[in-house]
């Protein structure tokens, strides 16, 4: 790659450059930096638009009474049982069952405390959700991706 | 406190880190020499390991083997360290900052708030240097970043404890004693011979030039053998991991070019230097891997004549790969 050639094509870097390695007039490395390309900036979306895609599934399911909320603060985390179980210390087989709207419904506030704070959550905060996935990416605009 | 540490931005997390590491401890050197010397060039497409439900396909060694390597090679003592309790882990590093020990650390990106949102995966390979605590926030130079950054030490905790392979269970590294001479031309020969071995003979057909030519075929087939969407994601998943924030380009390959460019004057070599062009023509061809394949996710049409494109120049990158390995070791073969 040469130096003119390092693209600056920025899209999700929130105003991060990072460092690209490019070879000057002189055939000689160094280092330029950029604040994204193209290529990388579709395959980033294409990431992301997955995510949405899974939790507009995950809301769909907890309104049809098939999931409990906490599945979606987990797929909103991007996680899946098995994750969640290792961070929170809980057997696998009790977070699933807290997947369940029925048991997850029944849960006090203490069972429910290892969950918040992972999620960086209050207790009622993690009770509820969203019409609409909210995601943390504010430059995130799905028409711009296609 | 805050240790004085001269923060450097590159393009690769752990060979920055050890870049940045080997500056303060005396040893001024370019992120490039690190990275070859700790033979951080790799290929590995591993369809049974599953990285957010897709094949693991890999540009680079697993994490902390450049700092390892690099280290080991120039005679440096290191020290390192795993915690199963998260308090102890971060009293372990508060102790080593009030010595005045820089101490890098291996995170997962998901936990740290100075990432960019759109960034922020669950990948557990990630390097950076505590240089300092300030109150409740610890000083990171994160060589992937422009300037030094603050963290919060509930955050640097999660991170360091996330979970997930690989699981970097608090650990912490840093230099103990640096030596008093340095066989230079020795550790970048045992580099250049470390990756041409691995590229060229390891013994499973995953990796180096072999793994190239599988994942060339696996991918010829995925229109036929996935649905539409998962093909898209499955190529856009090896675009992420050769092109997203520190690879420094084209999978590595850009990096070691420039390693080649300083081994060339390092061993009084010219056959380097060529080999440092053609290593740079190498990583444009797999830039235009990338190019292409971006296209086919936006086009999101699994059309068959476009994978066999994207397979081809998969096969070109092998061989190309592949006869540089060969001349790269006989160069250094004298």
């Amino acid at each position: 790659m040469k130096k003119e050639d390092v693209p600056q094509q920025g899209g999700l870097n929130a105003g991060c450059r990072e460092v690209n390695y490019a070879v000057d007039s002189d055939g000689r490395y160094t280092l330029e930096q950029s604040v994204g390309w193209e290529a990388k900036n579709i395959a980033l979306r294409q990431a992301w638009t997955a995510i949405v895609a899974q939790l507009h599934a995950v809301i769909t399911e907890i309104k049809a009474g098939k999931k409990s909320a906490l599945a979606y603060h987990m797929v909103r985390k991007q996680m899946d049982s098995h994750l969640l179980s290792q961070y929170t210390g809980l057997a696998h087989w009790r977070v699933k069952r807290h997947l369940k709207p029925a048991v997850f419904a029944r849960l006090d506030r203490t069972a429910l405390v290892p969950y918040a704070e992972l999620f960086g959550l209050s207790v009622d905060a993690l009770r509820k959700v969203p019409d609409e996935p909210d995601l943390p990416l504010p430059e995130f605009d799905q028409a711009e991706g296609e | 406190m805050k240790i004085d540490f001269s923060h450097r931005q590159f393009a690769h997390c752990e060979s920055g880190v050890t870049a940045n590491l080997l500056n303060h401890h005396g040893f001024p050197c370019s992120e490039a020499l690190v990275f070859g010397i700790g033979a951080g060039l790799f290929f590995a497409y591993v369809p049974f390991i599953r990285i957010n439900k897709m094949p693991l396909t890999t540009y680079r060694i697993g994490p902390g083997s450049i700092f390892k390597k690099a280290t080991r090679r120039l005679g440096i003592e290191v020290r390192k360290q795993k915690f199963n309790n998260p308090a102890a882990a971060e009293k372990e590093l508060d102790r080593l900052l009030v010595a005045g020990r820089p101490v890098g650390a291996q995170t997962g990106v998901f936990w740290l708030p100075f990432f960019p949102p759109a960034y922020r995966f669950h990948f557990n390979g990630h390097n950076l240097v505590v240089i300092g605590k300030d109150e409740d926030d610890y000083l990171i130079s994160d060589p992937i970043f422009e300037e030094p950054v603050r963290c919060p030490a509930s955050d640097l905790r999660k991170a360091r404890f996330a979970q997930g392979a690989p699981a970097p269970k608090g650990k912490i590294y840093y230099i103990e004693k640096m030596p008093t001479e340095f066989d230079l031309p020795g550790a970048v020969t045992a580099g250049i011979r470390d990756v041409c071995r691995v590229m060229l003979k390891t013994p499973v057909p995953l990796v180096g030039v072999r793994g190239i030519r599988l994942l060339s075929r696996q991918l010829a087939n995925w229109p036929t053998k996935l649905d539409e969407e998962q093909t898209i994601l499955h190529l856009g998943h090896v675009i992420r991991m050769q092109e997203e924030i520190g690879t420094g380009g084209g999978g590595f390959r850009f990096i070691y070019a420039a390693f080649l460019q300083e081994a060339a004057e390092l061993l009084e070599n010219d056959r380097l230097l060529d080999l440092a062009g053609h290593c740079t023509d190498i990583g444009d061809l797999w830039r235009d891997f990338a190019l292409l394949a971006s296209r086919v996710c936006r086009g999101r049409a699994a059309v068959q004549d476009s994978f066999n494109d994207l397979a081809e120049l998969l096969r070109q990158c092998a061989a190309e790969e592949e006869k540089f390995y060969r001349q790269l070791q006989a160069a250094i073969c004298r």
